[in-house]
């Protein structure tokens, strides 16, 4: 069961034109901000928007392309999760799990009782009888995923599946969303703006943005190279591009940076801003990366306090509440920022 | 000249408010005065041709004379009088809702009868469904619209019948004697019984076949000048108009039997 | 005015706390209700109230509710089979044309109700385009039957609940309707088993106005229909003909007509309406 496809959709001045393939078993993240085209690229996979271009195939066989080969999503075997659940409300909560198992022909019993089966994996014993109004936003959202694999889809599509939940429920339902993704046989495709989802749930990434894919890789490679601004922000890094001198790079934006191994031509420079130290005076010693900075502004973040550094090297810091109470700074105030050389990434543009 | 003949009609309607004894509130106009203004004419649906043609011929007379009417059923006239509408004149084309005009005490004097109506039979043009008097009104098998007996050419209708000794066998009993003309115009019944002038003012849609004994039928239109009448005068000289040679000679042209 | 706002509100509940309503709402609504209510109240306090039992106890009366009753309930049954489906095609389908096919279908709601009814003779009639071929091919007649009363209700009813259904349907969430598709659910069966029940309510109200409208019609029935007790003859033409000859009556016969119409519409709110509603 593979899922393999080419989607090229113009909606208004976005140009959506997006190479995707999934292997059974394997569930691929699409990451991405907002408005990239990652929901309708989905929307496409799931026979819900007709692409102006391209090619979907589920298991080999093609469901739509160019020519004459254009089926309906009700005859294509996917099950779709969606943010905010979509649980029918005038149905009960077994009704829904069995909505699909009925349109496909199975009769009333024993749809029902797969549904109750469902609902038992997913951790909705007892529930079945309730109208989706009655569950909390977790509960709505695992009887969701239940609807979509009750079927046994060769392909399950989920659209930010966990974003409409509050921060200690999406804990949870991600942690049960790994367990029944790793059990599951088909192929999943995630939409999600959030890393930490991609991170978590999925064994290959792909960033699009503007309706382009801008990254693809495992989340590990993902995170330690990213190769856009954006994926930078969302792993949490600062992205330099410039060009590579043996260990020293000339960046694009002015100035330099001494790195800890060799590189060539156009490059990556990536900082983790908890390498980055700030001092009132020069630094004593002569280590190699040292700029005079502004403090442009600074956010607290748990126990730190992120400080945005404005001036040749534009650079984020995430300082100790304790160090920053020191350093006593004021946003417009002059700081020192330094960074060892092995602690900076290269790699290839 | 017009205004010879302006004097010549005013002094019998002076004469005839002064007869009647119901000169009292001033109705009568200046003696040397003209009516002027707007009179508002309250009139039966079926007065619709002869009335406005009488009015013009009015308002030709008198400069700075002009006659404005409402045309509908007798009884939402009668109504809308009794409701304390503005109106100079009222005729009916029942004596019945005249009565209830009278019974208030509205009308200036008593109202007095200047027209009749007969009932005729309408068929559409070419009579497709073949009716040649009375009796095929009773046959079940044609199409026949009546009015309601609830309104004067319905009750007629009921007198004709019962008269001629025949049940009627109506399809539908009309609100009034326009919808059951507008049935036969549209050939949508076989035959209608409607007044003589309807089937002259429908020209040839409709084709009339005379009944006889309708002239015992006779339905009469009652006219008068209201004692709350925002001019009174411009009444006066209407209603004395409509009863004056040139307005019998109007109405008999309209189909209309004239006293 | 100031000065009474103490026991006004005490006896105004409205006035009051968290229900309250705004001084810019409350005094033009009061009005819309006096406004509306009022002439219901004068036909209630001029009804002859010892004339009225008489009155209704004719065997006409019986005849033309029953009828009345009978006739605007299938034009509702007949605007539900015909009118879903139509504001379904006009809320959710790409048909071309739709903004004017919009404007033709409230055609019969500026139309005068009697030029309606002439409208259906020069279709139904027995000269009507199509009326014509019934007439010669099957004997077939239609204006003066109890069939002409209903269809003369529904030309001027069914817009109410097209307005009324179209209106649900686009303000309903068209994404359970991907849901259902993902489900493996045809638009058919999307249709019956996810959009339908999602807009019961709207459905529900627009049948009410529908049937409503379709018990007061007087025009186009009278027009299109005729006037023949028990057959077509239905409340309204009554109560017009008994304004003709009998005031008193009319008003014995309104009054009758509107106790059961209330009575039908709270009925209905109370026991279908009010429950039906659907929250997403």
């Amino acid at each position: 069961m593979t899922l393999s496809a080419h989607v090229v959709v113009q909606r208004g001045s976005l140009a959506v034109d997006v190479d995707l393939a999934v292997g059974d078993g394997e569930v691929l993240a699409v990451l991405g901000p907002n408005g990239a085209g990652k929901s309708t690229v989905l929307r496409v996979l799931a026979g819900l928007l007709t692409p102006d271009g391209g090619r979907v195939a589920l298991d080999g066989d093609t469901v739509w392309d160019d020519d004459a080969t254009h089926l309906p999503a009700h005859r294509r075997s996917l099950g779709m999760v969606f943010q905010d659940h979509l649980l029918f409300p005038h149905l009960t909560v077994c009704d829904n799990v069995a909505f699909g198992l009925r349109t496909r022909g199975a009769r009333r019993a024993p749809a029902r009782a797969a549904a109750a089966a469902w609902l038992d994996r997913v951790g909705l014993e007892g529930l079945g009888d309730r109208r989706p109004g009655e569950l909390s936003g977790g509960q709505a959202q695992r009887a969701a995923l239940a609807r979509a694999l009750v079927g046994d889809p060769r392909v399950l599509l989920l659209d930010e599946p966990l974003s409409a939940l509050d921060a200690r429920t999406r804990l949870t339902v991600r942690a049960e969303l790994h367990r029944h993704l790793a059990e599951y046989a088909g192929s999943a495709v995630l939409v999600t703006h959030d890393p930490v989802d991609a991170m978590a749930l999925a064994g290959r990434v792909v960033v699009v943005e503007d309706g382009r894919v801008v990254q693809a890789g495992t989340p590990a490679e993902v995170a330690r190279r990213p190769r856009t601004d954006y994926v930078a922000r969302l792993v949490g890094l600062v992205l330099l591009p410039g060009t590579g001198h043996g260990t020293t790079v000339q960046l694009d934006g002015g100035g330099t940076v001494a790195v800890g191994e060799e590189a060539a031509g156009p490059v990556f420079v990536a900082i983790r801003p908890a390498s980055v130290s700030l001092y009132l005076q020069r630094p004593a010693g002569s280590p190699r990366n040292v700029w005079p900075l502004r403090l442009a502004a600074a956010t607290p973040h748990g126990s730190v306090v992120r400080c945005d550094l404005a001036g040749e090297v534009p650079l984020t810091a995430d300082v100790t509440t304790t160090s920053f109470a020191e350093l006593a700074l004021a946003p417009g105030a002059s700081v020192w920022a330094s960074v060892k050389a092995a602690d900076v990434a290269v790699y290839a543009r | 000249m017009s205004g010879r003949r302006a004097a010549r009609r005013l002094v019998p309607a002076v004469l005839a408010l002064a007869l009647t004894g119901c000169g009292s509130g001033g109705a009568a106009p200046a003696a040397d005065g003209a009516p002027t203004g707007t009179v508002t004419v309250f009139a039966a649906a079926s007065l619709t041709g002869v009335f406005t043609e009488l009015g013009d011929q009015l308002a030709a007379e008198y400069e700075g004379l002009a006659v404005q009417f409402t045309f509908a059923g007798s009884a939402t006239l009668a109504t809308q009088v009794l409701q304390g509408a503005p109106a100079d004149v009222f005729a009916s084309a029942d004596p019945a809702q005249m009565d209830r005009v009278a019974d208030a005490g509205l009308p200036q004097g008593s109202p007095g009868v200047f027209a009749g109506n007969v009932l005729e039979i309408a068929v559409p043009a070419g009579n497709p469904g073949d009716v040649g008097g009375l009796a095929d009104l009773a046959d079940p098998d044609r199409t026949i619209a009546l009015c309601a007996p609830q309104v004067p050419c319905g009750a007629a209708a009921e007198r004709l019948f019962a008269a001629a000794g025949l049940t009627a066998a109506p399809d539908t009993l009309e609100e009034d004697v326009r919808a059951a003309l507008t049935k036969a115009q549209l050939g949508e019944v076989d035959a209608a019984l409607v007044y003589a002038t309807d089937i002259r003012a429908a020209g040839g849609d409709v084709e009339g076949i005379a009944v006889p004994g309708a002239a015992d039928v006779v339905n009469e239109y009652p006219i008068c000048a209201l004692a709350a009448a925002p001019n009174p005068a411009g009444a006066a000289a209407f209603v004395d108009l409509v009863r004056s040679a040139d307005g019998r000679q109007a109405l008999a042209a309209a189909g209309f039997r004239t006293p | 005015m100031s000065h009474r706002s103490g026991p006004k509100s005490r006896f105004w509940p409205l006035g009051r706390g968290d229900g309250g309503v705004p001084v810019p709402l409350l005094v033009p609504a009061v009005l819309a209700v006096g406004f509306l209510v009022l002439p219901l109240v004068g036909l209630v306090v001029r009804a002859p109230w010892r004339e009225l039992w008489p009155a209704l106890a004719s065997p006409g009366v019986g005849t033309a509710l029953r009828l009345s009753l009978v006739s605007a309930t299938a034009a509702t049954a007949v605007s539900l089979v015909l009118g879903v489906p139509l504001a379904w095609v006009l809320a959710r389908s790409r048909v071309r044309g739709r903004p004017l096919l919009r404007a033709l279908v409230t055609v019969p709601l500026v139309l005068p109700p009697v030029v309606g009814g002439v409208a259906l003779f020069l279709v139904l009639g027995r000269q009507g385009l199509v009326g014509q071929w019934l007439f010669e091919t099957f004997g077939l007649t239609i204006p003066f039957t109890t069939t002409a009363v209903v269809i003369a209700e529904t030309f001027v009813a069914l817009p109410f609940l097209v307005i009324s259904v179209e209106g649900a349907l686009r303000a309903a969430d068209a994404r359970f309707e991907d849901a259902a598709a993902t489900l493996g659910a045809d638009r058919w069966t999307t249709f019956r088993r996810v959009t339908l029940p999602l807009v019961a309510p709207g459905v529900a109200a627009g049948a009410v106005l529908c049937w409503a409208r379709a018990l007061g019609e007087f025009g186009a029935t009278i027009t299109f229909a005729g006037n023949f007790p028990g057959t077509t003859q239905t409340m309204p033409l009554a109560v017009y003909l008994a304004l003709q000859s009998d005031p008193e009556a009319a008003i014995a016969l309104s009054l009758v007509l509107l106790a059961v119409s209330l009575a039908t519409l709270v009925l209905l709110r109370g026991n279908w309406l009010g429950r039906a509603g659907v929250t997403p």
